[in-house]
């Protein structure tokens, strides 16, 4: 289902783009328009990350944004309220990111059926390798969510056979080594790992870690079928406020017309 | 079949994709050590010319009159190279790490001797090394930050989180994500993913198995009772794996802080505030709230503030063979006050949570039984913090007037 949803948005435009928040930074309010500026500016897909204490695969900049959201008092529950928010009021798919114990407390079944209630679409959870996501799979697949797995330049191909097999709606791309946040050198590098990747699934593949300017999009038109932006749009909300944000996110690829 | 890398339903590899690969290269290098009896022996050689194994089992003497119950037996892991049992971890990754021929080394630090340890055993090797340090750690172990600077490591402050134990090892991921390609973590203690509990309880037995050797050719008989301090739990483990096939109580202390009841404690498995997660690449029992997140813990021992335990012990406690209690801060400056005076010896405040309990079981047990408790490291490294809790005054005005001396210049 989503996959059709992104191919079909793919006629439309070569590389789309998904964008990535930490829900309740800097608070829910700010996170809601962060959300609005990103549909309106024609993002196609979003990940909303529920903060979570521990975030080990994430570098300093989201790494803070998870530490703030929740001084600032953000619960689990508050970010699922959220998330059943923007996906009533905007007509695009929204994922769930988080790490894997936030989920266990929850109870595994119990969060996929209230995300699928939340009218949600899919969750990405980095610290959930598929040889530890027996429940997570079942939980999944009986809410009818799409749980999007990760590969990396590391990934073998047998590997990468494994993973994409039990993932649904896009395959995350991670581009190269390190934690979020990182500079990514957009080389031919990249071009035989995601040339590999595209190999071992007929699935979406979003590229993620760095994607950060015009330049980085650009490279991935052709190569990948999402770009996907995380620590950059928040660096911009610091920087700039919400108000940053869309004209940001419009500079990323030619307006559609063109 | 278990899976691999799971005691009961604790343990297991929860790691990003980008460290399969790493884990995997790690997996088969620990294996091949394992099945390799050389590797053993040049580890035992290791450990007997650079870091003075085996270490004794001393038999406290006035401990045991004080108490006029059990003999009390001390086995000694403070005379370790470095002043503590994280020396045996240690050496053995390291030698670990030549095989697999990497040429860094990263870890985490609470107390500080793991710290230590890890850039002793880089000098040694010759590999580079950084060492994640949470910032209030830093400032309660500030001579051990010293000497990693002095061995050449470099000591990154940790600055975000609760800013201890579990937030160095965190960042440690982080460093290791994007340098595994050269760079080994050595995990300080028996947590983390697969195979960290199992490797590292695999270099913590020799204190087990010199410590039966020990006990029997000493007394001739087994123990009663074992006591260890349980932090990550790698000293506890490491004693504990001598006795694990036989008739001898072991007892696990873990940190009780201010007390259980105050919630300022760091005991996962001694009260009931812990419950099942998954965090820091593994499973066990956590400190954390209802939502999952990961909460705030105390203890004078930096060396057991930590919100997680090893995903072994998680499996024993649950199995009935490992019992655990609780030691508070007060307790703990207590007993170490009397190990000092009647023996001589000076455990860290780490050790000293094990001293407390075996003293208030000691009595109720019979001189014909034999107890030993695992020092697990020595106390020097805690000189600001103990002068602290003895509210020593010529101690503080020794520090008044260096700072002086330091101003004026
Ligand atoms: C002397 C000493 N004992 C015990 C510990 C606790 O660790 P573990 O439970 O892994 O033995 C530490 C940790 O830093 C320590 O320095």
């Amino acid at each position: 289902m989503l996959a059709e949803t992104l191919r079909a948005k793919q006629r439309e435009r070569e590389i789309l783009l998904m964008t990535h928040i930490v829900m309740g930074y800097p608070s829910f309010d700010d996170s809601l328009r962060v959300v609005e500026a990103m549909v309106e500016a024609g993002v196609e897909i979003m990940e909303l990350q529920i903060p979570f204490s521990e975030p080990i695969a994430d570098g300093p900049v989201i790494l803070h944004a998870n530490q703030r959201s929740l001084q600032a008092g953000s619960s689990v529950e508050r970010c699922l309220a959220f998330g059943e928010e923007v996906a009533k009021r905007f007509d695009i798919p929204f994922l769930l990111m988080s790490y894997y114990n936030i989920l266990f407390k929850y109870g595994v079944d119990a969060f996929a059926k209230r995300m699928a209630e939340a009218g949600l679409v899919g969750a990405i959870v980095p610290d959930l390798p598929p040889e530890e996501a027996d429940e997570y799979l079942a939980a999944m697949a009986a809410h009818d969510l799409a749980p999007v797995f990760i590969l990396s330049p590391s990934t073998t191909d047998e590997r990468m056979a494994r993973i994409t097999r039990v993932t649904k709606g896009l395959v995350y791309c991670v581009a190269r080594k390190g934690v979020t946040g990182q500079d990514t050198s957009f080389s031919d590098d990249l071009d035989s790992y995601l040339a590999r990747c595209r190999a071992a699934t007929d699935l979406p593949l979003a590229l993620g870690f760095g994607v950060k300017d015009r330049a980085d999009v650009d490279f991935l038109r052709g190569r990948a079928d999402l770009a996907v932006i995380g620590t950059q749009t928040i660096r911009v909300v610091e920087e700039q406020g919400v108000e940053g944000v869309k004209p940001f996110i419009e500079g990323l690829r030619p307006p559609l017309s063109a | 079949m278990p899976e691999p890398g799971y005691y009961g339903q604790f343990g297991g590899s929860f790691i990003p994709e980008i460290l399969v690969a790493t884990f995997e290269e790690l997996v088969q290098a620990f294996e091949q050590a394992k099945a390799d009896p050389e590797f053993w022996n040049t580890y035992l050689k290791l450990m007997g010319s650079y870091s003075c194994r085996p270490t004794p089992l001393t038999y406290a003497e006035n401990l045991t009159r004080h108490f006029g119950g059990a003999r009390i037996y001390i086995k000694r892991e403070d005379l370790n190279h470095t002043g503590a049992h994280k020396a045996n971890n240690v050496m053995g990754q390291g030698l670990l790490v030549k095989r697999m021929g990497k040429g860094r080394v990263i870890a985490e630090t609470g107390a500080g001797q793991h710290g230590v340890a890890t850039a002793t055993m880089a000098a040694k090797f010759g590999f580079d090394c950084t060492i994640y340090m949470g910032e209030i750690d830093v400032q309660r172990q500030r001579p051990n930050v010293f000497w990693m600077e002095r061995l050449g490591a470099t000591v990154i402050p940790v600055t975000e989180g609760t800013r201890t134990l579990k937030d160095a090892i965190n960042e440690a991921f982080r460093d290791w994500v994007s340098a595994m390609d050269d760079t080994h973590y050595v995990l300080g203690t028996a947590c983390g993913p697969h195979p960290f509990p199992e490797m590292v309880t695999w270099f913590q037995s020799i204190i087990g198995l010199e410590a039966r050797r020990q006990v029997l050719e000493e007394t001739g008989q087994l123990p009663a009772r074992i006591y260890a301090c349980v932090g990550g739990g790698s000293n506890a483990m490491g004693i504990f794996s001598g006795f694990l096939d036989d008739d001898v109580e072991l007892v696990g202390v873990e940190a009780g802080g201010r007390g259980l009841e105050t919630g300022a404690h760091a005991a996962r498995l001694a009260s009931s505030d812990a419950s099942l997660g998954v965090a820091q690449g593994y499973k066990t029992f956590f400190l954390q709230d209802d939502d999952g997140q990961m909460k705030e813990t105390h203890s004078v021992a930096a060396g057991l503030d930590y919100v997680g335990v090893s995903p072994i012990l998680s499996h024993l406690k649950e199995t009935g063979r490992v019992r655990f209690s609780a030691a508070t801060d007060t307790e703990v400056v207590d007993a170490l006050s009397l190990t000092i005076r009647k023996e001589g010896l000076i455990p860290a405040l780490e050790s000293a949570h094990g001293f407390v309990q075996a003293f208030k079981e000691a009595p109720t047990l019979s001189h014909d039984d034999v107890i030993i408790i695992n020092q697990s490291g020595r106390g020097d490294k805690d000189i600001f913090t103990v002068a602290d809790a003895f509210e020593d005054p010529g101690w503080k005005q020794f520090i008044r007037d260096k700072a002086k001396e330091y101003d004026a210049r």
